[in-house]
């Protein structure tokens, strides 16, 4: 075991960037030109972080698998992007949002990490007005904020249901003009296949046209990964159909430490599986439970009534309801953070309340939001004595202002109105915050080789709050990244055009081509859905919500099982010279079984719970979630050894000077 | 369900491509429309037959990957959904659906139903932007007020998702819906304002290198979109355009 050197500067916690940004070393403009610079990923981080460089005068090549850099899935963040402007004058600053976000990442993230995160996040919101995003303003022209779960404060930032989207086009504009200048080069349905390490440093990738098949070699100085999280080793979730862990698992394989695996957000309002045919699942923003009430029936019966179509969620009373949320957590009720609240839906249905037919949903429910707003409305429009008729169309009017992209939404996938009846919502997985081990210049342990946004672990702890994805991926690619990488950089200035006709870049390339000769040759039994459908299953049902020791030690039995069986009898049909959408899925399936297996032996060596993480072992009598900081307030980096089963742990242990460390409650 | 789906074929961009019938059971009216192709995918792969190609990522509507011309609509009947976000309670049990990919010179078929759609993006990248560093400081977000209605009514027109169904919904296959969002979305921004000029020029001049057809104003793009882009944008842009013609 090894002590690993996360490289905070000394000194006072806020004067550690600037102090750090007046002492690296800088690459002057004209060598800028001779250094190139590979950026796997173009979503918020990556894309943010080409531009930027290019604009430095950096040559950069981006690659990513969509067949525009726009559809990175970062477009598809809802609710908004956190900034410590205090626009709003409710007493924010740039510590308070340092804090909550340590807070809230259950005291598992690096101080030095989220305090420069913070200290950047209102410069964001400049850089994105200048660029053209268009925020949501109040009448009197100023920007609007709204506020989200586990925090006091207004310190939002939203353009509708679609912030995410507004983001990424900022940031795709910013690249545009770059590749105008032809400072940036665009490679489209383009994937990773592996790094190129030579001498030890990260100095190029072998890549596979998704459109021809062609294995190409590119060399750089540095290379990005910038490739997002890899919720989809649960195959079900809300990320893209193509998110994947290949860049990251590569690198991983070739000496990045993976940090954290385990740490997984699974957020409670998304609309329920509905059968086995599902492909992926929505998410219904968490802005909904500001005014949504959560609920089950309170007796077993009408649960079962509900589910087999006796009885409909409005025939029941208010006394028949349990608004579990409200019970447990009265001081937070149904704005308890997203771990918990998501932890409280599934003891309930596990209980035998759920209310579809698979028993796996609970209501989100709007009557009392309507009756509220509708009486409001009655009132300051003068209309003092409205029957309930009035009252409930006004009610809706309001709803409908406030949620109404996101109702009918619900509408088209499940065919219910949730004006009518209560919503069904169930939690489903969402983020990542483990991912490649990163230091403070953001670099992982192979030199020159950098990770940012959610492929890193950095900045969210265990558990990272609402609006904050967005907020870490423009931080690292727009003002942090170009820092920190000019600072290798700086020594590179010599060093020439990398060659890529070299045995480094000939040998990777044959491990590549190998691979997918061994994919394309396998036994041909069971199509790769097949296997990823089964690795999905394992991972929900035993390195999910909740987990113990026994179902870990399980799950990394059948995984290793899956994956040997998958090697041998995948089938993957037509051929690797052509656009081959099952062999690609294929690929990154078999990082997924490989990852898979870290995850759940990461989650097992865990012998606590915190965030994201919670091991029934390790719970208070009521059922709350127990860390143990004395033995477990460290990041565990992995280091790859040829198999996950053997993967070394290297700790780094937190250092908490600017905070005392407490348990969350939400009572 | 049992469907009967006609589907376009085609090897790759030099080869011819022809419709192929298959039948599939067992569809449920909650699945998605790609959910099942999914299902048919998994029915080819199993056969040792060629699965159908097609561009999707997100399957929620927004990252604008998914295409497809169904029974002749880009993203099928319904309203303001992409194809995604179409559910297959809006089939009946016994219909035949034709599934094509979207048909405009600009947009070369790849496979099966994927198409090129990158003249999109080099149509932003002659000028989609706003010239501004990204990595100085600039000036505080709040310095310059904008009115609610205008922010409001550029955010309407950055919703455009690229997707390319204005242009397979014109019989013209013009581009004009597509290009005038992102002319629009800066010129109404104070912003966007100062180089309005030049980029409403670059930007029609590369659409048209593109081989996009002109626009006829039948407005069939505006009802196919699944956003809901208003054919305003192309009043607005054919405007910028005539303003910064005559300068």
């Amino acid at each position: 075991m090894s002590i690993l050197d996360s490289k905070i500067p000394k000194g006072p916690l806020e004067d550690k960037w600037s102090n750090y940004k007046n002492n690296i070393n800088l690459v002057n403009p004209a060598n800028k030109r001779n250094i190139d610079i590979i950026m796997i990923g173009t979503g918020l981080a990556g894309g943010s972080a080409a531009a930027t460089l290019a604009e430095l005068g950096y040559n950069v090549k981006t690659f990513c698998y969509q067949d525009s850099p726009r559809r990175a899935h970062s477009i598809a963040a809802q609710g908004g992007i956190n900034a410590a402007k205090n626009y709003q004058g409710d007493g924010d600053s740039n510590y308070r949002l340092f804090y909550d976000t340590i807070k809230g990442g259950d005291y598992r993230s690096r101080e030095g990490n989220v305090y420069r995160l913070a200290e950047v996040s209102g410069n964001i919101i400049d850089q994105c007005v200048a660029q053209g995003v268009p925020f949501a303003r109040e009448y009197g022209g100023m920007l609007d904020n709204r506020s989200f779960g586990g925090v006091l404060v207004s310190r939002t930032f939203y353009a509708k249901g679609q912030t995410g989207q507004q983001l990424l086009l900022g940031a795709y504009s910013a690249m545009n003009r770059q590749i105008n200048r032809g400072k940036i080069q665009a490679f489209n349905r383009h994937e990773m296949m592996d790094v190129v390490l030579v001498d030890g440093k990260a100095r190029g990738i072998i890549a596979r046209d998704m459109v021809t098949g062609a294995i190409e070699r590119h060399s750089a100085h540095a290379v990005v990964l910038a490739s997002g999280g890899y919720g989809n080793v649960f195959f079900l979730s809300t990320n893209a159909m193509g998110s994947n862990v290949m860049a990251a698992w590569r690198a991983h394989r070739r000496g990045a430490y993976f940090a954290n695996p385990c740490y997984t957000q699974i957020h409670p309002t998304c609309i329920p599986v509905s059968g086995d045919h599902q492909s992926k699942l929505t998410l219904m923003s968490e802005s909904l439970r500001n005014d949504g009430r959560i609920w089950v029936p309170k007796k077993l019966e009408d649960a079962e009534a509900i589910r087999t179509g006796k009885k409909k969620p409005t025939d029941l009373s208010e006394d028949e309801r349990d608004y579990y949320l409200e019970r447990r957590y009265p001081a937070f009720g149904n704005l308890v953070p997203r771990d918990v609240a998501s932890r409280a839906a599934k003891e309930r249905c596990d209980a035998g309340f759920g209310v579809n037919k698979t028993g796996e949903a609970v209501y989100l429910d709007f009557a009392s939001a309507i009756e509220r707003f509708g009486k409001e409305k009655a009132f300051t429009s003068g209309h003092k004595n409205p029957t309930k008729e009035e009252i409930t169309k006004l009610g809706k009017d309001v709803v409908e202002s406030k949620y109404g992209n996101l109702f009918q939404m619900y509408e088209k996938i499940v065919d219910q109105n949730p004006y009518k009846t209560p919503m069904m919502i169930y939690p489903a997985v969402h983020y990542t915050m483990g991912g490649l081990w990163v230091d403070y210049n953001l670099q992982t342990t192979i030199p020159g080789c950098y990770s940012t946004g959610e492929a890193n672990f950095s900045d969210h702890g265990a558990n990272r709050l609402g609006a904050s994805a967005l907020m870490q991926g423009l931080a690292d690619g727009y003002f942090v990244l170009p820092y920190t990488i000019g600072d290798y950089l700086s020594k590179d200035i010599r060093t020439g055009k990398i060659p890529t006709d070299t045995a480094e870049f000939e040998t990777v390339e044959k491990e590549v081509t190998d691979k997918i000769d061994k994919l394309m040759n396998a036994g041909g039994q069971h199509s790769v859905d097949f296997y990823h459908k089964k690795l999905g299953k394992i991972m929900w049902n035993k390195c999910g919500m909740s987990r113990n020791a026994k179902e870990l030690e399980e799950a990394i039995h059948e995984i290793a099982e899956l994956r040997e069986d998958f090697w041998k009898n995948v089938n993957v049909p037509g051929t690797a010279n052509t656009k081959n959408a099952e062999l690609e899925k294929a690929g990154r399936v078999a990082d997924f079984l490989e990852l898979g297996e870290l995850f759940a032996k990461d989650a097992l060596h865990r012998e606590e719970s915190c965030g994201g993480h919670f091991r029934e072992e390790y719970q208070t009598p009521d059922g709350e979630a127990l860390r143990d900081d004395e033995n477990f307030k460290y990041v565990a980096a992995w280091e790859y050894t040829g198999k996950p089963s053997n993967a070394v742990l290297h700790k780094e242990e937190l250092i908490f000077e600017n905070i005392e460390l407490k348990t969350r409650s939400y009572k | 369900m049992k469907l009967t789906l006609k589907i376009w074929r085609q090897e790759n961009a030099t080869t011819k491509g022809k419709m192929v019938d298959y039948i599939i059971d067992g569809i449920d009216g909650d699945m998605s429309f790609l959910e099942m192709l999914d299902v048919l995918n998994e029915e080819l792969v199993n056969k040792g037959e060629q699965p159908v190609e097609f561009d999707h990522d997100c399957r929620e509507g927004i990252c604008g990957s998914c295409s497809l011309q169904i029974n002749g609509q880009p993203h099928g009947p319904d309203k303001l959904v992409t194809t995604c976000q179409l559910h297959m309670r809006t089939f009946k049990d016994g219909d035949t659906i034709v599934i094509e990919p979207f048909r405009a010179k600009a947009f070369p078929v790849i496979k099966d139903l994927i198409v090129d759609r990158t003249a999109f993006d080099r149509i932003q990248q002659a000028y989609g932007y706003i010239s501004v560093n990204t990595s100085g400081k600039t000036i505080d977000a709040n310095s310059i007020p904008i009115e609610k209605e205008k922010a409001d009514d550029s955010f309407n027109a950055a919703t455009c998702i690229g997707c390319g169904a204005c242009v397979a919904a014109c019989k013209n296959a013009s581009a004009m819906l597509f290009t005038s969002a992102k002319v629009s979305q800066f010129a109404l921004l104070p912003q966007g304002e100062v180089e309005a000029d030049r980029r409403v020029l670059a930007m029609v001049d590369q659409m048209d290198k593109e081989g996009f057809g002109n626009c006829t104003n039948t407005g069939a793009c505006e009802l196919e979109c699944p956003k809901g882009i208003s054919l305003e944008n192309i009043a607005r842009m054919n405007r910028e355009y005539l303003k910064a013609s005559i300068k």
